[in-house]
């Protein structure tokens, strides 16, 4: 086991290093961000030199990745535009969309379990037809769409919620776009929990246990939904670094100020320092996700081992 | 079953996980919901791209707060933007070039120094300065020593311009490399603010919180978050706060902003977006202004190719500015929020600041046949097809279409004009002053203060600064130097109206419209204005 975890954190370094520098490549494809700073003015060539200088864009590529990472290893993410150093950014931004991240998990988790288990033990019946249609509504409406309808009705109309999250993000703020984020996930969990609770429930092991005469309960729970969560638990993993990353529309909708909008204003203002240093932590999140979700399975299923 | 408890475990913590990460904050909204009182407005705000300097801020976020925690020598009226001495006590000069400031004593910064000669001395010198790496820093070009601290090439041979000498505490004098009769009328801009003493001597300190001479003065800011802006007690100008207080907020997007300023937490949204123009009437209940800012909207021509420097380019370029239908694209692309521009200024300069109502005449009126006419006597579009080339990062690409369109049912041939969108803003102004461009390219031009001097001597004077068609008549230059050392304002403006009437004939740009300031506002507050530079007058605001 704990060589297994130490294996997969090497196998992390190769991927750290590859996915940081197809990001710093593709933000320098976007061309040079000095002019923009200037506006429709034409750049004074005196300080735009001076400007190039100060952001290492005169040197090579491979130099100005090489200078970056050389700076990250001391926790330097250097700055933006605005003279904040990413860092600062950093601080705002993860926990706004950690805030963010959890309820759309607990929500997907909770209501996606819920509504696949309870659909896929009343195979044809009223309540799986209604979980199918309803989910197959939320997985072909866009989240934009989703979530300006939500935010108008609940939000401005009705005012049940605040309209939007700012800066103090309470609960409360947050169920709405917690919501959105989490909607069409919780789509896709509740039908593959569905399939494979149905699937599983004529599966020899339950039959035996429901044989032994245990309660029903206890069969549906320590038996049955057990060993149907292993695909769910490999989505949800998955699912965790992807609800952080795309967080994007929902956050500039609610205007939250987590990491979607952060890395959306850099791509904008062509930043390598803030797309680079924000897609970096990404990364990290969804490795460690991924190395989770590994781990889960031998606490799901006795017979999977890591040696 | 202790797997059975850890699958619970696991579920029951994911769960916990998301409590424990909301919960610090959800004790928070039954403190933070407090009434408004105090007279606060919640006003809509973007997070300003470059640090608060005054000589390094060139766009209207950070231009929002300077506005407010300075007051500089000069003021514009936000209604006629007629420009009047501010800070200054008087501005003088007998030849328009060598330039007396008198300040008007005894004005505080709000960390309680006084304002002083040197302020502004020592404030315009550091702006200057190459190595400070100001974006503003050209706007010292004039000032008689700027060449050595900011040379083409190589590092700064001084450290100060010579220009500049303070005489006594109250008084500087500055020389000038030209003759410039309206520079006093240019220093009401954000580049010419003084700073404090503690600029200098905690420069960080400061960035994280400016210190100005204005009617408000900052009290906190969370970078890129919000910014809370307080009256100033010890203000001595005439430009007092009738609120207690303005409360920036950054938003994420405009439509969130607006959503907010319907569900009535936000009071003021200078951010409209398009989407909204069109049912905001109704939405607010007519608690919307749309009026003339100081920008205009342009597509240029690169008079460096051949093929659009020769005679017949030149009646191409007036057939083209004629075959574009201004007023229907104004009402259908943008809701009225663009006015049909008929000349090379803005409304917002008025009559006796040099703004002429169809000074343009004719070629930029729409008409079909003699724009063909004029076109095809000018041997054709060159290349057969004229291209736009527009950022595709902004919102640009309905109105290029829509102009197409127009010239394109003029010459009956849908392929006689096409859109090329360029990915990033960025890389389109690279394109630009690089002198990439083959076709025609879209222009904008937002007034630095509101004099004709600034929408004409920075655009089509030779090799100036922004010039992006690179346009060059000697005439053109003759009557703009000859208009800057006129001593006479109403004879100066009158002769940037005869050079503007060259552009006419010459057509190196045509003009398109004049954009709008739009703002919207609750039912909280009232009395809202926006200021020729689409800024809404925050100090002007009063609450309900």
């Amino acid at each position: 086991m704990g060589r297994y975890v130490i294996r997969r954190l090497l196998q992390m370094i190769p991927v750290f290093i590859g996915s940081t520098f197809l990001i710093f490549v593709m933000v320098h494809a976007l061309g040079d961000p000095v002019n923009a700073l200037f506006g429709d003015k034409a750049p004074d060539p005196v300080i735009a030199a001076q400007i190039r200088e100060q952001y290492n864009l005169n040197d090579p590529l491979w130099l100005q990745y090489l200078k970056y990472m050389g700076k990250l290893f001391t926790w330097d993410f250097g700055n933006t535009f605005s003279g904040q150093s990413v860092t600062s950014l950093l601080a705002i931004a993860y926990p706004a969309t950690i805030k963010l991240t959890a309820v759309a998990f607990t929500i997907e988790v909770v209501f996606g379990i819920g509504f696949g288990l309870i659909s896929g033990l009343r195979r044809g019946g009223i309540s799986d037809n209604s979980v199918l249609v309803l989910t197959l509504v939320v997985i072909s409406i866009p989240t934009f769409v989703t979530g300006y309808v939500l935010q108008y009705l609940l939000g401005v109309k009705w005012n049940w919620f605040p309209a939007t999250a700012g800066e103090d993000l309470t609960l409360d703020s947050l169920i709405m776009p917690g919501l959105v984020l989490a909607s069409v996930s919780l789509a896709y969990v509740a039908r593959l929990t569905r399939t494979t609770v149905a699937e599983n429930s004529k599966a020899d092991y339950v039959r035996t246990a429901t044989a032994k005469g245990l309660p029903r309960r206890r069969v549906v729970i320590n038996h049955l939904l057990r060993n149907s969560l292993i695909p769910v638990v490999t989505f949800l993993g998955t699912d965790l670094g992807a609800l952080m990353g795309g967080a994007l529309v929902t956050e500039r909708i609610f205007n939250i100020h987590g990491v979607g909008f952060y890395l959306y204003q850099g791509i904008v203002r062509q930043n390598t320092n803030t797309v680079v240093g924000f897609v970096t932590i990404l990364v990290i999140v969804y490795l460690a996700a991924n190395l989770l979700v590994d781990l889960l399975y031998a606490v799901l299923d006795p017979r999977i081992r890591y040696a | 079953m202790p797997a059975a408890v850890r699958v619970r475990w696991a579920v029951i913590a994911a769960t916990s996980v998301a409590l424990v990460a909301t919960g610090c904050s959800s004790s928070k909204s039954s403190s933070g919901g407090g009434g408004n009182a105090s007279g606060i407005v919640q006003a809509w705000w973007g997070d300003p791209q470059n640090p608060l300097e005054p000589v390094n801020t060139n766009e209207v976020n950070g231009g929002a707060v300077l506005n407010m925690i300075f007051t500089g020598l000069v003021a514009y009226d936000p209604k006629t933007s007629k420009p009047s001495n501010a800070n200054a006590d008087s501005i003088t000069s007998s030849d328009q070039q060598n330039w007396t400031v008198k300040l008007k004593p005894g004005w505080k910064f709000s960390d309680g120094t006084t304002v002083t000669a040197s302020s502004y001395v020592d404030a315009w010198n550091y702006g200057a300065l190459a190595t400070n790496k100001q974006l503003n820093s050209s706007f010292f070009q004039y000032v008689q020593g700027y060449d050595d601290v900011a040379p083409a090439k190589g590092s700064p041979k001084a450290q100060t311009m010579s220009g500049l000498k303070v005489v006594d505490d109250n008084t500087f004098t500055v020389a000038l490399t030209q003759k410039f009769s309206t520079w006093p009328s240019t220093l009401g801009y954000s580049a010419f603010y003084p700073v404090p003493k503690a600029f200098f001597s905690d420069h960080a300190g400061y960035l994280n919180k400016p210190i100005g001479n204005g009617p408000y003065e900052i009290t906190s800011w969370t970078r890129s978050q919000k910014m809370q802006l307080r009256p100033f007690a010890g203000y001595s100008g005439d430009q007092k706060a009738k609120n207690g207080g303005v409360d920036l907020k950054v938003y994420t997007d405009t439509n969130a902003a607006y959503a907010d300023l319907q569900a009535g937490n936000l009071d003021i949204d200078n951010g409209i977006p398009n989407s909204a123009l069109k049912t905001i009437q109704t939405d607010l209940n007519g608690r919307y202004l749309n009026v003339p800012a100081g920008i205009i909207q342009t597509i240029s021509f690169p008079l460096y190719q051949p093929q659009w420097s020769t005679d017949g380019a030149k009646l191409v370029r007036q057939g083209l500015s004629m075959a574009i239908d201004r007023p229907t694209i104004t009402k259908v692309v943008f809701n009225g929020t663009r006015t049909p521009a008929t000349d090379w200024t803005s409304p917002v300069l008025g009559a006796a600041g040099g703004y002429k109502e169809g000074l343009c005449g004719d070629e930029c009126t729409f008409n079909a046949a003699k724009a063909k006419q004029l076109i095809q006597q000018g041997g054709g579009i060159p290349g057969g097809q004229l291209t736009i080339s527009y950022n595709a990062d902004g919102p640009h690409k309905e109105w290029v279409d829509a102009a197409c369109n127009s010239i394109n049912n003029v010459m009956g041939d849908t392929k006689s004009c096409v859109g090329r969108p360029v990915g990033t803003f960025a890389d389109f102004r690279n394109q630009v002053t690089t002198k990439q461009m083959t076709g025609a390219f879209r222009t904008g031009w937002q007034m630095d203060y509101p004099l004709i001097q600034d929408f004409l001597q920075p655009l089509y004077f030779t090799n100036a600064s922004s010039n992006d068609s690179h346009y060059s008549n000697p005439q053109f230059d003759d009557l703009v130097s000859k208009a800057n050392a006129n001593g006479d304002q109403a004879a100066a403006v009158g002769q940037f109206q005869d050079a503007e009437k060259l552009l006419v004939t010459d057509m190196p740009v045509i003009p398109l419209w004049y954009q709008n300031g739009t703002v919207g506002w609750s039912s909280k507050v009232s009395n809202v204005t926006l200021d020729p530079f689409s800024v809404p007058v925050y100090k002007d605001i009063t609450v309900k």
